[in-house]
């Protein structure tokens, strides 16, 4: 990870991508969202989605591992030179997530995020905050699902 | 036929769920699949940071949360799922071994405007572990669809 002064509001970043197939829309529904139209071919198409769609919560956390292992590889990058790595520290939380499309079955969501604004911590002045505007957008160029986010960032330590 | 509809649900408190456990291997088993990050799969390393121990990750809780509401009484209704969360809140770690409750406040409830078949329940979802206290917070607004509709 970067340190919390190189991030620059509005660095976007692609971060990966995954294409949903069906067994996995299906084994993910029923352990976390056994909901109808996310488990069932059939019943799904009785529904208002029309077709076998992933659960919401799917794509986020699938947002989430793409994100964790591409701060993984800028880490590694960053040892590669010769910088340091900072630490990042747990989310507070999110907000305003919407899922805007369903994902089908086949579909291809490439995963984002975009800093939005940075401010030091008043409470940890070793830390600096960043809020994120994250995305996941389908093959069509659809915007899927977003949502905002703040982190916790290690600033560069003083000498 | 589905047993709770739009209609059924009144601002209040609507119930409580679970006790829920969480295990450690669960915590660490999420975490390998959708946040391997080291203070959700190791004991050492998540002392080095501000978690200062192993801790779930939020997205986990949401996870638990999901299916307890499914588990709860959800699938036994009309919900047509929801298109956004307008909040949750990771307050508290928790911790291997934590039991938690569900707990499903209703704040207000809203018959669609333009679908005389939906309704919009606003709802603000608590987990609360052993100790009483709110580990995180949900608000959203849940889509359900109507019994009037359902008969016509």
């Amino acid at each position: 990870m970067k340190y919390f002064e190189e991030y620059r509001i509005g660095d976007r970043t692609e971060t990966g991508a995954h294409r949903f197939e069906a067994d996995e829309i299906k084994s993910f529904a029923r352990r976390f969202d056994p909901q109808r139209f996310h488990v069932d071919e059939e019943e799904a198409a009785r529904t208002h989605f029309g077709k076998l769609c992933a659960s919401g919560w799917h794509t986020a956390f699938l947002w989430m591992r793409a994100q964790v292992e591409y701060r993984r590889r800028e880490s590694d990058r960053r040892r590669a030179r010769g910088e340091g790595v900072a630490k990042v520290g747990p989310s507070p939380g999110f907000r305003d997530l919407k899922w805007i499309k369903p994902v089908y079955v086949g579909d291809t969501i490439t995963f984002a995020t975009e800093i939005v604004e940075t401010r030091v911590s008043n409470s940890k002045p070793e830390w600096g905050i960043i809020r994120m505007y994250n995305t996941g957008t389908n093959q069509d160029g659809d915007l899927v699902m977003s949502f905002v986010s703040t982190a916790f960032i290690e600033r560069r330590p003083s000498r | 036929m589905p047993k709770l509809y739009f209609e059924d649900f009144k601002p209040g408190l609507f119930g409580e769920f679970g006790p829920r456990l969480i295990t450690r291997e669960e915590i660490v088993a999420f975490a390998a699949e959708f946040d391997p990050q080291p203070m959700h799969l190791d004991e050492d390393a998540a002392r080095e940071t501000l978690l200062h121990g192993l801790a779930a990750s939020g997205w986990h809780t949401c996870g638990v949360m999901m299916r307890m509401l499914c588990d709860g009484f959800l699938l036994d209704s009309s919900s047509m799922g929801a298109n956004a969360v307008d909040e949750v809140r990771w307050m508290k770690p928790v911790r291997p071994g934590d039991t938690l409750t569900l707990r499903f406040t209703v704040l207000e409830t809203r018959a669609s405007r333009s679908r005389p078949d939906i309704g919009f329940v606003t709802v603000l979802i608590e987990m609360i572990n052993q100790t009483g206290t709110a580990v995180m917070t949900l608000k959203n607004a849940l889509m359900f669809g109507t019994r009037t509709g359902a008969k016509s």
